[in-house]
């Protein structure tokens, strides 16, 4: 378990830093990818709904602190998501292949909405009609990530799932 | 039975339910997300409360100053092929671009001719009438260079994180320029060591800017639409402005919109304008000369008097 800590740390830091430096920085008709979404949605998937949730919250609030932005707002966000995602994987989309794919195109519309909601709570101004028009790309481009960086997580956090079969007794 | 395969591994099998530890197990799920969120909640309501020098924003920079080493870091490994695919860019649009350009300057080398003895002339004048300006760019103005750190993940922010703050003499509301010399937008936010820039395609920000060649004043904001062009807001009909026309920053204040830039600093070039018989303005459409997707470095001009222009 502190070894999933870890590397889950480790991947989350590595993922806020391409995400504000790199990720963000490069548009594609219009919508950008979110690496940090894509990241989260693997780990929840494989770790489940609570390590999802806290997971969430510190990705959110390397975010925040990143960006400048204003702190508890991607926390917030993204341990909902962390937490739905989990969740998902408990249920519904455990053993499914396409649950990765599935939980990021759902994630990825209801985290572009729940952002615009708060920031508009906020008093920031927000621009309904650019974010929609961003939104087809921006699934587009994470679905293209979630391949690649699922199948990293997985590999990252395999030895938690699997037991060697020495030790598992049948009958 | 005891199977043994070496070198296989198989799924653990699922554990049997037991009605009371599920039940923990989602109390505890529940206590875990509900703690979260109140934390998330509690930390944006002191955040957003607190002024800029309290202790949320003291650990914001603090993990920032962290972050702002990895993320130079990755800025300088990215670079290299950020600048190939805008070389590849560019490069398709050489030709016609070397053709523009050649016809501008013979244009500009005229106007340069014109306009140093023009400027002699207002020197000796102002000499003359011992005439008092407020602070001028960019003669009264340092600038600090700083390369951008963050970009905004939302289609709607319009900020990035550049790697200067208030150590360095950067403050709110300082105007930030491209390598080039052209209006970008300003600081919104510093922390000891990065600020935050809000550009000009930001929704809230606008700019009081001027036709250079016709004297023309009115605000410039970002337009609507797909490749958000910016519009030169509230300039009266009977006011004239060309094609062509260098749009610069006026210096001044219009009515109540618009912020303090010093004045002359370049924006874009006006496109093109409309007016409808109903409007009591005209719609003019300003192409920027900063192309706001590939910033990496940008200045940020600090007054060189301890004084700061006033609204």
């Amino acid at each position: 378990m502190t070894a999933d800590v870890l590397k889950a740390a480790i991947a989350f830091f590595v993922a806020v830093v391409l995400q504000a430096t790199i990720v963000s920085s490069i548009t594609v008709a219009g919508g950008k990818a979110d690496l940090v979404l894509v990241t989260l949605a693997a780990v929840a998937l494989l770790r489940g709904s609570i390590f999802g949730a806290v997971a969430g919250f510190y990705a959110g609030f390397l975010l925040d602190a990143a960006n400048l932005d204003t702190l508890g707002v991607s926390s917030l966000l993204l341990s909902l998501a962390g937490y739905w995602i989990g969740r998902y994987g408990e249920t519904t989309g455990r053993d499914r292949a396409h649950a990765p794919l599935v939980s990021i195109a759902v994630v990825t519309v209801l985290y572009a909405f729940a952002s615009i909601a708060l920031h508009a709570m906020l008093g920031e101004s927000v621009s309904v009609q650019g974010a929609l028009r961003s939104l087809p790309a921006q699934i587009l481009l994470n679905l293209l990530l979630t391949v690649p960086v699922y199948a990293l997580m997985r590999r990252m956090f395999a030895s938690g799932q699997r037991l060697p079969v020495k030790d598992v007794e049948f009958g | 039975m005891r199977l043994a395969a070496l070198g296989s591994t198989v799924q653990r099998a699922a554990s049997p339910a037991h009605p009371s530890s599920r039940s923990a197990g989602v109390l505890r799920r529940r206590l875990v997300v509900g703690a979260l969120v109140v934390v998330s909640i509690a930390m944006l309501t002191v955040y957003f409360r607190e002024a800029d020098s309290g202790p949320m924003h003291s650990i914001q920079g603090a993990v920032a100053s962290v972050l702002r080493p990895f993320q130079v870091g990755a800025e300088r490994v990215a670079r290299p092929f950020r600048d190939a695919y805008g070389w590849s860019a560019d490069l398709v649009h050489a030709r016609s671009e070397n053709e523009k350009l050649r016809k501008d300057l013979r244009l500009l080398r005229l106007q340069a001719i014109q306009n140093q003895s023009a400027a002699q002339e207002n020197a000796d004048l102002r000499k003359a009438l011992t005439y008092i300006s407020g602070a001028t760019f960019p003669r009264d103005y340092d600038g600090i260079v700083a390369s951008v750190t963050s970009y905004a993940t939302g289609e709607w922010e319009q900020s990035l994180v550049i790697s200067a703050g208030r150590g360095n003499g950067v403050s709110v509301d300082d105007p930030v320029l491209s390598t080039d010399g052209y209006l970008v937008g300003q600081v919104t936010k510093v922390t000891r060591s990065s600020s935050e820039v809000t550009l000009l395609t930001d929704s809230t920000s606008s700019v009081t800017a001027r036709d250079a060649t016709t004297g023309t004043i009115g605000v410039l904001e970002v337009g609507e639409g797909p490749d958000r062009p910016f519009e030169l807001n509230r300039v009266p009909k009977e006011k004239i402005v060309r094609k062509g026309d260098m749009v610069v920053t006026a210096g001044r204040r219009f009515s109540r919109l618009g912020s303090m830039f010093p004045r002359g600093i370049p924006i874009g070039s006006v496109k093109g304008h409309t007016q409808s018989d109903i409007e009591n303005f005209q719609q003019i459409q300003v192409d920027p000369f900063v192309d706001f997707s590939s910033l990496d470095t940008l200045v940020v001009l600090v007054p060189k008097e301890p004084q700061r222009p006033g609204p």
